[in-house]
């Protein structure tokens, strides 16, 4: 019973690092109906402008903010750039869109720092202590704080700010929006920017954990099980869907993977995300979505 | 001038549906297909032949799988490599355990067995639309890559999960030069390319077509929804088995579960969007540009920059240029290099009268 | 129009007690009525009064809370959309319902789906029966087409054409199936005159020349009462008239419900809601 609840707390602290990824998603789909594959790349992006600007003998806080505003930055080239020019195109396209920039980005990210493998160290020690006979990770609490406090900050954005008055607008009928003089671009622009600083989070707590590398990128795909299961309109969805894909998986790994021979943490979430979608299509917390003839 | 319509007229329906029905195209296309099956074995060099023609052919049918799910049937597909992992796996399999069957049978049975995987992993489709289906996709590529790197009895237990195709043999005959590989590739998929045509242009792409271009009116119509997207899935993933089974056996030889991840699926989506969604000659050329583009972009590069370019570079250059084309591509032509080749066609057509 | 009729037939659609509601708004309720062989029947109604959530039921593109729908003897609370296409409904819809990315003879070709039979394989052959039953069913479309009058456009996509000839096209995929009961939903809107009497008489054939039962959904009252053998009058999801145009005309709740308001600019809204 211990280890059972020792392996399901550790579960659900690193389902909150998920939560993190897929906030990023969710923020961007639900402003602009684009499914941004390049949010991985983002975290990479991301936590290696940090890294290496700390190598380069910025002190902490000005190698955060530095990343952070080019984050901001390339945000605001993305929205620009890439998705101005495609308003109104099919969602495949802007799928395919954010796929090749996926490729930018990993290409731009390792061409200007380099691709070796940085570690990161937040000061926050990865030991375990002890409540009450179980174990739980100190990192993964202070990452489960941080993600907590994220979510609570944007969610007030969103709810008391005319920008997140406008990103809800958007968010629930785009030509509606347009008509009533809500600046598409800038509410497009703004989650973006919200996204990429997301991805900042996100990055340094990934990367404590694993390192800096190409692997962050690609990592992140565990989070797109967590949509599934929250539905990719909702905030709350990603949370609660990043708790139970943690949990879930760490649990199948410890008393399934001795029967299925290991390694099943990469395919169980999603495998349960489609069990799920067979009872409920549009997600824990999605729309229900119903077609008029 | 030359390209002109005027006087040939179709005199039953028949000609009408013709795939190529002005006579000129006949003319271009059997000439390309003269060169294709006599000059370049004959006179093509070996670098041509493996390095190029060979893989292109095989993407290009992988392409053209994804395509009839995605570009005809409208269903969102991020795991085509995972079913090339079931066709080159079943390939191998069958050659090793029932050597009786002959070489391009097995072939056949791959791409079926790559057919009823698909089926299975299509069921989703039936409940879920769009970016969620694709996500649900996902399932099918990383189960599949963890069941055959954790199950030795599809690598036939070899320590490193590697497989060697074993040598190819039809009817007597050893398929062991580059030129016969490339015919047997390019056999193979001039008659699967065949095939696709004749089925997206009947009844089964509109079928396919309907259910993407709008589900509800084509339910009403009385279209089955069931089994018009399981066809899709299962037809889509024959193509990308058979093309998997081909990839090891006609191009690299060994390959292990690996070789079809996520990656591999992404850039055979790339090649289905600059080639052009809907189309099967787009996917042939959407697959040749992206064959062909890391050959061309090192002396490209290295003729831009000199030899000033720090070591290591390279790749991540190429991955900025290839995700910039992507974008560039979506931006200027969404509808792929097939739509091109249209417009030049219609601008052919008028010339040189351009109004 | 001054048109001879042929006797309508026996009952081939009957609707009984049927009530529809969305989460507590109650669409539709308690409606019964007849259609018989042959007959063409109106819907009529103010704008929210029910009509496409009727048909929407008739063809089982929504389930009825109650009641049930006999169709050529068969009785049954509920069916799939695929089957109703299959037992002989077919219909049009009110905001154009085509598939956009085909041309106009793939997308009328579309409509012989359920009679075509050749295997997956077959097709991909393209050969003997594959390729004869393809040229069959053409030779049909070609004859709808022709019918129509949509020869010049065959092969042009349907997302290039000007409305009025979409609404053409899309009643040739519904009669592409050779149905015994047609549904169209407000198949004139948005039209000018002159193909609002094209149509008119598209009708008129359709329902002389192949005998089939057509339930239409119109606003233009002229249109009805020119049309329509009979008429049914919903108003907030109820009936609350059934009969020829004469007797419906002079059914004082009808007026009072429906042409009783002002009639001009109820009229102008209906038109400018239409375009």
């Amino acid at each position: 019973m211990q280890f059972f609840l020792e392996v399901l707390i550790g579960g659900l602290l690193s389902g909150v690092m998920y939560s993190l990824v897929a906030l990023g998603f969710v923020l961007i789909f639900k402003a602009s109906g684009v499914f941004n594959f390049a949010q991985g790349a983002m975290v990479l992006f991301a936590a290696l402008t940090f890294v290496s600007l700390e190598e380069r003998g910025l002190p902490r806080w000005g190698a955060l903010l530095a990343s952070l505003a080019i984050m901001l930055g390339l945000a605001l080239v993305i929205e620009r750039v890439v998705l101005r020019p495609l308003v109104n195109q099919p969602a495949i396209s802007l799928l395919m869109a954010t796929i090749g920039l996926t490729f930018c980005l990993e290409g731009l990210a390792q061409g200007v720092w380099g691709s070796v493998v940085k570690g990161l160290d937040l000061g926050i020690p990865d030991v375990p202590f002890d409540v009450k006979g179980v174990l739980v990770s100190q990192f993964d609490l202070f990452a489960a704080a941080i993600a907590g406090f994220l979510v609570a900050v944007l969610a007030l954005f969103f709810q008391y700010t005319r920008v997140g008055r406008a990103l809800r607008a958007v968010a629930d009928d785009h030509q509606a929006a347009l008509s009533l003089g809500i600046p598409l671009q800038t509410v497009w622009a703004v989650v973006w920017a919200a996204a990429g600083a997301v991805a900042l989070v996100a990055g340094l707590l990934w990367g404590s954990r694993l390192g800096v590398q190409f692997a962050l990128s690609v990592i992140t795909l565990k989070a797109l099980p967590v949509l599934i299961l929250g539905g990719f309109t909702s905030i709350a969805g990603a949370i609660v869907g990043g708790l139970l894909v943690g949990a879930s998986e760490k649990l199948a790994e410890v008393y399934l993977g001795p029967v299925l021979g290991g390694g099943i943490e990469n395919w169980f979430p999603y495998v349960l995300a489609l069990l799920f979608l067979l009872v409920r299509p549009e997600g824990l917390f999605g729309e229900k979505h119903i077609d008029r003839v | 001038m030359l390209y002109r319509e005027a006087g040939q007229f179709k005199t039953s329906y028949r000609a009408d549906q013709r795939i190529f029905p002005i006579l000129q195209d006949r003319v271009v296309v059997g000439a390309l297909l003269l060169v294709a099956f006599v000059a370049v074995p004959l006179w093509g060099s070996e670098y041509l032949v493996s390095a190029l023609l060979i893989p292109w052919l095989i993407l290009s049918l992988a392409t053209l799988g994804l395509n009839i799910l995605t570009g005809y049937a409208g269903q969102f597909s991020l795991g085509t490599a995972g079913f090339m992992a079931v066709g080159a796996f079943a390939a191998y399999g069958f050659q090793l355990r029932t050597p009786a069957v002959p070489l391009l049978l097995a072939f056949v049975l791959s791409g079926v067995c790559a057919a009823g995987v698909g089926a299975v992993f299509g069921l989703p489709s039936l409940r879920i639309k769009g970016m969620y289906l694709a996500v649900a996709t996902l399932a099918s590529q990383f189960f599949i890559e963890w069941l055959l790197t954790r199950v030795g009895w599809f690598t036939n237990y070899s320590s490193s999960g590697v497989i060697n195709a074993q040598p190819m043999v039809i009817a007597g005959l050893a398929i062991n030069t580059p030129p016969r590989r490339y015919l047997l590739v390019l056999a193979v998929v001039a008659t699967l390319a065949l095939a696709a045509k004749n089925l997206v242009r009947g009844r089964a792409g509109r079928a396919w077509m309907a259910v993407r271009d709008m589900d509800v009116a084509a339910e009403v119509i009385g279209i089955p929804m069931l089994r018009t997207k399981l066809s899709a899935f299962a037809v889509s993933s024959f193509y990308c088995g058979v093309a998997g089974a081909l990839w090891v056996f006609a191009h690299v030889g060994s390959v292990d579960p690996q070789a079809f991840d996520l990656t591999r699926s992404l850039q055979v989506l790339t090649m289905v969007i600059i080639g052009g969604l809907g189309s099967v000659l787009g996917s042939f050329l959407g697959a040749g540009f992206i064959v062909l583009l890391p050959l061309f972009l090192p002396s490209v590069l290295s003729a831009v920059f000199g030899t000033a370019l720090r070591p290591g570079l390279l790749p991540n250059i190429e991955s900025f240029i290839f995700g910039a084309l992507i974008i560039f591509f979506l931006i200027v032509e969404p509808q792929g290099l097939a739509r091109l080749w249209q417009v030049t066609k219609e601008k052919l057509r008028l010339w040189p009268f351009p109004h | 129009m001054g048109h001879p009729r042929q006797k309508v037939g026996e009952v081939l659609l009957e609707v009984s007690g049927v009530s529809l509601s969305f989460g507590g708004v109650k669409a539709l309720h308690q409606v019964s009525f007849q259609a018989r062989e042959r007959e063409l029947c109106a819907i009529i109604g103010p704008n929210g009064a029910g009509k496409s959530s009727l048909l929407n039921i008739v063809n089982g593109v929504y389930q009825p809370s109650a009641g049930t729908i006999s169709f050529a003897g068969v009785q049954r609370k509920s069916m799939s959309p695929r089957e109703a296409a299959l037992g002989g409904i077919a219909r049009t819809f009110q905001n154009i319902a085509l598939f956009k990315g085909m041309s106009v003879l793939d997308n009328i070709m579309t409509g012989r789906d359920a009679k075509m039979h050749s295997s997956l394989l077959a097709q991909a052959l393209y050969w003997g029966p594959a390729q004869r039953e393809e040229m069959e069913h053409r030779c049909h479309v070609e004859k709808l087409i022709d019918f129509l009058q949509i020869e010049h456009v065959r092969k042009t996509p349907v997302g290039r054409l000007p409305y009025g000839l979409q609404k053409r096209v899309e009643l040739a995929r519904a009669l592409a199936a050779e149905p015994r009961l047609l549904l169209l939903d407000e198949p004139m809107a948005g039209m000018n005159v002159e193909e609002k009497q094209d149509m008119c008489r598209f009708i008129l054939d359709v329902n002389d020349e192949f005998g089939t039962t057509i339930l239409l959904i119109e606003h233009d009252m002229a249109v009805v009462m020119d049309l329509a053998d009979r008429v049914v009058v919903l108003d907030y999801g109820r009936k609350i008239a059934d009969g020829t145009p004469e007797e419906v005309r002079r059914n004082p709740e009808v007026i009072a419900a429906y042409l009783g308001v002002p009639t001009e600019a109820d009229r102008e809204a209906v038109a400018e809601g239409a375009g």
